[in-house]
């Protein structure tokens, strides 16, 4: 694996493979010294182009859990807003001895361009409405973990589709792992074609709540909200986890959501905060994907893990 | 004294393609016939011989942008791809509003001799939709066709107003439709590549309401209207059904536009950014058979150049556009094959026609300019470089069929292949 940047074309036994990886890194950072010197000496970049504290703080604590050192880039205050190139930022940052690099940006494709020009390991952190391959990871280990598997599980993917890179890297990684994944939201927020995609769609919330797991995606209103929605009052009515539709959910079934959430739009507090809403888990399992994927592109040795 | 033989060539006559030479004295066709001799001779064995392209939209980029390209550079592309003419845009900086600026740009064109450069007017001053721009001025200066390429006149009332005024004058109202409502924060077709790839798509119906709307306002007031780089399946139908009912439109479509679909965009190289974007395949197909059924006259390169760090940026930044003017013939040729008449009628002799340009697009006979591309519809050849200042073409690499092997200008060889 040269690049981490889309679910699309991972097979099950590399997604497989990763998610296994990944177990290895929980237990880990569950110990008294949460840290290993996999990547020492090694060093990781951080080019967050669009902000993002909770993602880079993630990969950040990855890299050092895994002993590398890390370089980070802020946009508001470098180079670019002077109107250096993308191009040759990277560049820059390459020059200075980075060995790989996690690339956010807002549009799509950024983190391939950026990995034909610098030819370094680069892991997608987010492109546009694209593919956020680590959180898709995360997501299923996470269910993974709960449930053992996720090979025949009913998933539920809830709210904005359409701006959701979320959503796109987890209904490959979901349906390749062997889940049936059906999509949710009014359908200015779903995407306009979805030939080829192995999903099926529901009109609203209720129809899906005796699912496996209802996945429950924020509402971007900085996409544009205003012109896709007549009013969150009314997005909730039709699609928002209130604490009444989670009470008809099954007995084992889960929320999940990529934070952060907007409480009591699409996700209600109580089920955000309840046993068996999994969001506490998947921000603690992304450290562990995020260790297994740098783990693999930077080539550790499997005996220091 | 100039002269000429173009020898052993299939010359396009107007009795149709023979095989012939042609003999060119002082900027003019004086033979076509047989054994005819000259101190210059130019062998066109297995080749056409015929009207020289002629473009009807061109950015050039002077004056204003001159680093993406200028007339001197654009004029070499153009005389690469076989063309004599070439009809430039009004998206210059400043914009073509004015009668200076147009005759700035065809004095510049005739100082740099290699084709025949036309500019067309905008609609409006500066191209920015709010007031009309100095036809009349445009219209002494030479111009006989007038839009904002770039923008689209989105006012249906102003658009009105100069439709009644171009049509008093006897020009052309060209119209590059697209509904910014419908494309905001937009960079590719609408459908399954965009859904997946994540990105805001430009539905087909971005164009054709426009094209739908402007008709209507075309048949009001009567004045010719021309369709700038039709995309869609839908606006060819419109066309088709306005051809129709008589009205005096025509339309023009894009090498591209008639040889790609939108899933060369999997790869989110910029070298596939164009406005309109590419469609998908049904579209393509239904251009493509209307540039062959004559619903689309005219092919019409819209060779936009930009400068390689502009386009060495993710799709979404980079600049819409892309190159075609060396290249145009021969994606015609390799995808859509027309037969050699219907080739030199949809780039010779229609776009002559629409541009308003007597000396260009017309079969070779005794006494017409010799205005003529050898043209060598069987030769397979793969573009590695560029003419133009600038490269960014979805070609690029891609073995085509047909290769310009010469162009003649005013009797003067403009170009010849290596």
């Amino acid at each position: 694996m040269k690049h981490f940047l889309t679910t699309d074309t991972l097979s099950r036994e590399e997604l497989d493979g990763l998610l296994d990886l990944s177990d290895e890194f929980v237990e880990v950072l569950s110990r008294p010294i949460p840290k290993v010197p996999a990547l020492r000496g090694r060093t990781v970049a951080m080019l967050f182009f669009e902000p993002s504290t909770r993602t880079r703080m993630s990969f950040e604590r990855a890299a050092k859990a895994l002993s590398a050192d890390t370089m980070s880039f802020s946009p508001g205050t470098s180079s670019l807003s002077k109107g250096e190139s993308l191009k040759d930022t990277a560049l820059t940052i390459k020059a200075m001895g980075a060995e790989a690099l996690v690339v956010r940006h807002k549009a799509t494709g950024a983190p391939w361009r950026i990995a034909d020009w610098t030819g370094l390991p680069v892991l997608n952190g987010g492109d546009g409405a694209h593919q956020h391959p680590t959180q898709a990871l995360l997501d299923a280990l996470t269910i993974r973990r709960h449930f053992g598997t996720l090979g025949g599980l009913r998933i539920a993917i809830v709210g904005d589709i359409r701006h959701s890179r979320v959503a796109r890297s987890d209904i490959s990684a979901f349906s390749t792992l062997g889940a049936e994944v059906t999509l949710v939201g009014p359908s200015t927020l779903l995407p306009v074609d979805l030939t080829g995609w192995p999903v099926v769609t529901a009109e609203g919330i209720d129809e899906v709540l005796d699912r496996d797991v209802v996945y429950l995606l924020r509402i971007q209103t900085e996409r544009g909200g205003a012109s896709v929605l007549p009013s969150l009052p009314e997005y909730v009515s039709r699609f928002g986890m209130t604490r009444e539709r989670f009470a008809r959910m099954p007995d084992h079934a889960v929320v999940m959501h990529p934070g952060p959430m907007n409480r009591g739009v699409e996700i209600a507090p109580e089920v955000a905060d309840h046993e068996r809403s999994l969001v506490e888990s998947q921000v603690a399992n992304g450290i562990a994907v995020r260790m297994a994927v740098l783990f693999r592109l930077l080539g550790g040795e499997v005996a220091d893990a | 004294m100039r002269e000429l033989v173009l020898q052993r060539g299939i010359v396009l006559g107007p009795g149709g393609p023979a095989a012939a030479d042609v003999l060119i004295r002082e900027g003019r066709v004086v033979e076509v016939g047989g054994h005819l001799r000259a101190e210059k001779v130019i062998d066109c064995d297995g080749m056409l011989v015929g009207p020289g392209f002629v473009d009807l939209h061109v950015h050039l980029r002077e004056p204003g942008q001159e680093w993406k390209e200028d007339i001197e550079s654009g004029s070499r592309a153009a005389a690469a791809g076989g063309f004599t003419a070439v009809v430039a845009m009004a998206n210059t900086e400043p914009a073509t509003d004015a009668g200076h600026l147009a005759r700035y740009i065809q004095e510049r064109g005739r100082e740099v001799g290699l084709v025949e450069v036309i500019p067309a007017g905008a609609i409006t001053l500066g191209r920015n939709g709010e007031h009309l721009a100095h036809l009349d001025e445009l219209w002494k200066a030479g111009v006989r066709l007038f839009s904002d390429d770039g923008n689209t006149v989105q006012d249906a009332g102003l658009l009105r107003h100069a439709m009644e005024y171009i049509s008093d004058l006897g020009g052309t109202v060209a119209q590059h439709a697209e509904d910014p409502g419908l494309t905001r924060n937009a960079h590719m077709h609408e459908g399954a590549v965009s859904s997946r790839l994540g990105m805001q798509g430009i539905p087909s119906l971005a164009e054709e309401t426009i094209v739908a709307r402007d008709l209507a306002l075309a048949e009001l007031t009567g004045v010719r209207y021309h369709v700038q780089h039709v995309s869609t399946a839908g606006t060819v139908e419109l066309v088709r059904t306005a051809k129709r009912r008589g009205l005096p439109v025509t339309a023009e479509a894009t090498p591209h536009h008639l040889a790609l679909d939108h899933t060369e965009i999997e790869q989110m190289d910029s070298a596939y950014k164009m406005y309109p974007p590419l469609r998908s395949a049904q579209d393509v197909a239904a251009v493509a058979e209307a540039l062959r059924d004559g619903t689309i006259d005219a092919v019409a390169t819209d060779h936009a150049p930009h400068a390689a760090a502009e386009k060495d940026v993710p799709f979404e930044e980079a600049p819409r556009g892309v190159i075609g003017l060396e290249t145009a013939a021969a994606v015609v040729q390799t995808f859509v094959a027309p037969d050699p008449v219907t080739l030199f009628e949809r780039m010779s002799l229609a776009p002559a026609t629409i541009a308003g340009l007597g000396e260009h697009g017309r079969w070779l006979e005794p006494g017409v300019p010799a205005n003529i591309v050898v043209f060598a519809p069987d030769v397979r050849w793969t573009p590695r470089r560029f003419v133009s200042r600038s490269g960014n073409s979805p070609f690029l690499g891609r073995t085509l069929t047909g290769r310009v092997m010469a162009t003649v200008h005013n009797g003067d060889v403009t170009y010849r292949s290596e």
